[in-house]
């Protein structure tokens, strides 16, 4: 970057104050994000999220690409939460084609959300709390986050960019002995979420750092754009799995946890809840797990099982047409939203009647999540800004995409 | 799960609390409707965006308060060029409206939403930066995405995947 970006705005500020450059390497920022802050001696009187370090294109990419060979790219955005991504990826497109995954895969896909749920919100309790000078919480944390790791590794061969879920369902039955492995997972995790909460919730330097810091008021959060927990925090009573269901959310019971405080204490207080809900929404799925197939019957969209490739004369023609050429998607545009671990998840996917899409928008929560950040810290110190960051929970693979 | 297809009837349409609204503050700015796999698209006269996304957010039948999406769209080489989508979302009804502005591909510009919905402040300005919108009235029309001195608006499909080299 040339010329720095915000120096025109920034004259306007008067002689004692100082222009204070925060990232794009500090690391409370949780990657690549830079701030500029106008501030009087400890106080921030103005900041600006300058973004864009991590802007990799993937919406022009998608552009180019078959529908089938998008889901990888959908992963890569917000790197946290990798099965999010992909659900909201496929359901658009699932949406625009007419088709339905069956039962089994639509409960395969919760399940592995709401362990991306899990494991996203391991990662920001560990580094927020490291932010603000809790050391220990982030190696408990990362502890819990290898168990998820390793039944992601399981489960589709990696430990991060899945590119598990397809368009009609998913790319393979389960392994064998993974649901006792998740069963595992889930029946020891309440006790580490306490372990957690002994470290932080009642711990009085941790409320101090928390408590009435960076307020935001429910109509404020609204307008700004928060959704998720960090909405929820201010009162807003609104989850997409619950209010909009999708994949089948409708089928499980687990309460939806809202706070009227609307501070830093709040949304991490609400984090943890989440922590709780989605295992019990894990316990659901692995208890009520349906049988059937996990690929929609839809043969010029869905590759053949290897065995009828094999054997059957049309299902290699299928699969030879689908790698080869794509499959075909009628023309329209959907929107398509999904509650990710930071919020509203929206996937705007235009098709012109062809194999590759003719535009995908992502509708990144931490791009409008972030936009809360100076309403939160205007006015407050500095060390206020660390905290506000982590609360807001942004990665900035989603900001910028 | 077969697709239905899509109706564009204002006359059946008009029940829905969105498009009543609209109707009944100004006929004249609905161009177009759509209601295609269960989703309502509502095209408008570009001009009048800011006032309908305030009616859309003030009344009471409808109570979109929360600004979802803004995006854009690129036609080339037919036009009018650009599509601008607004998403908006009623959180009491739990019911989601899409409103679509199209512009031609000279000189794009459209008036800014941000003073009804400041949660548009990025959203515009990344269609600015990525597509070459103008939105007149916004607070701080910069580039967001690519660096400052940037040539070219790269989700342009005129501009090629691989960029230039």
């Amino acid at each position: 970057m040339s010329t720095p970006t915000y120096t025109a705005s920034m004259e306007q500020g008067q002689d004692n104050t100082m222009i204070l450059n925060m990232g794009p390497q500090h690391p409370s920022t949780h990657g690549v994000l830079r701030l500029v802050l106008e501030i009087d001696g400890e106080s921030v009187l103005r900041i600006m999220p300058d973004i864009g370090y991590l802007h990799t294109g993937i919406e022009k990419t998608y552009e180019a690409k078959f529908y089938q060979q998008c889901v990888p790219l959908a992963d890569r955005m917000d790197y946290l939460s990798p099965f999010t991504n992909e659900l909201g990826y496929v359901l658009a497109v699932e949406k625009l084609l007419g088709i339905e995954a069956p039962p089994r895969a639509q409960w395969i896909r919760v399940l592995m959300t709401e362990l991306t749920r899990i494991n996203s919100h391991l990662v920001w309790l560990g580094t927020h709390a490291l932010d603000i000078g809790a050391m220990s919480v982030f190696l408990y944390c990362f502890r819990e986050r290898e168990d998820i790791l390793r039944l992601y590794e399981m489960l589709a061969g990696q430990r991060m960019f899945d590119s598990y879920f397809r368009v009609g369902g998913l790319a393979m039955e389960v392994p064998l002995g993974f649901f006792d492995r998740v069963k595992q997972f889930a029946d020891r995790f309440p006790e580490r979420i306490d372990e957690y909460e002994n470290l932080l919730t009642g711990n009085p330097i941790w409320t101090r750092r928390t408590k009435g810091v960076a307020h935001i008021s429910a109509e404020d959060a609204l307008a700004i754009g928060l959704t998720g927990p960090a909405l929820r925090a201010s009162g807003v009573d609104f989850d997409l799995r619950r209010d909009m269901p999708y994949s089948g959310y409708e089928k499980f019971q687990f309460k939806v946890p809202v706070s009227n405080d609307g501070d830093v204490f709040a949304r991490y207080i609400l984090r943890v809840e989440e922590l709780r809900e989605s295992n019990k929404i894990v316990q659901q799925c692995l208890a009520g797990m349906p049988e059937g197939p996990i690929k929609a019957d839809a043969p010029k969209i869905v590759l053949p099982e290897r065995e009828k490739m094999k054997t059957q004369m049309e299902a290699l023609i299928y699969h030879f047409k689908i790698v080869t050429e794509g499959f075909v998607v009628p023309a329209g545009e959907v929107y398509v939203a999904v509650e990710s671990p930071r919020g509203e998840l929206g996937f705007y996917v235009v098709s012109d009647g062809t194999a590759k899409p003719y535009r995908v928008h992502v509708r990144a929560p931490s791009l409008a999540n972030l936009q809360a950040l100076p309403k939160l810290c205007e006015g407050r110190l500095i060390a206020d800004v660390v905290a506000a960051i982590g609360s807001i929970d942004i990665v900035l693979g989603d900001v910028d995409r | 799960m077969a697709l239905s297809p899509p109706i564009s009837e204002i006359a059946q349409l008009k029940d829905r609390p969105e498009l009543a609204a609209l109707l009944g503050w100004n006929i004249n700015v609905v161009q177009a409707v759509k209601l295609d796999r269960d989703e309502l698209t509502i095209t408008l006269e570009p001009s009048s965006i800011r006032e309908a996304c305030a009616i859309l957010r003030d009344d009471s039948t409808v109570t979109c308060n929360l600004f979802s999406d803004l995006t854009c769209v690129d036609w080339y080489p037919s036009e009018p060029r650009f599509d601008i989508a607004y998403h908006l979302l009623s959180t009491q009804r739990k019911a989601r409206v899409r409103l679509k502005a199209r512009l031609p591909g000279d000189e794009p510009r459209i008036e800014s939403v941000v003073s009804v919905y400041p949660a548009a402040n990025f959203f515009e300005r990344e269609v600015f930066d990525l597509f070459g919108v103008r939105f007149e009235g916004h607070p701080y029309l910069r580039r967001i995405m690519m660096p400052e001195d940037w040539e070219g608006h790269p989700l342009r499909k005129d501009y090629p995947v691989e960029g230039y080299r």
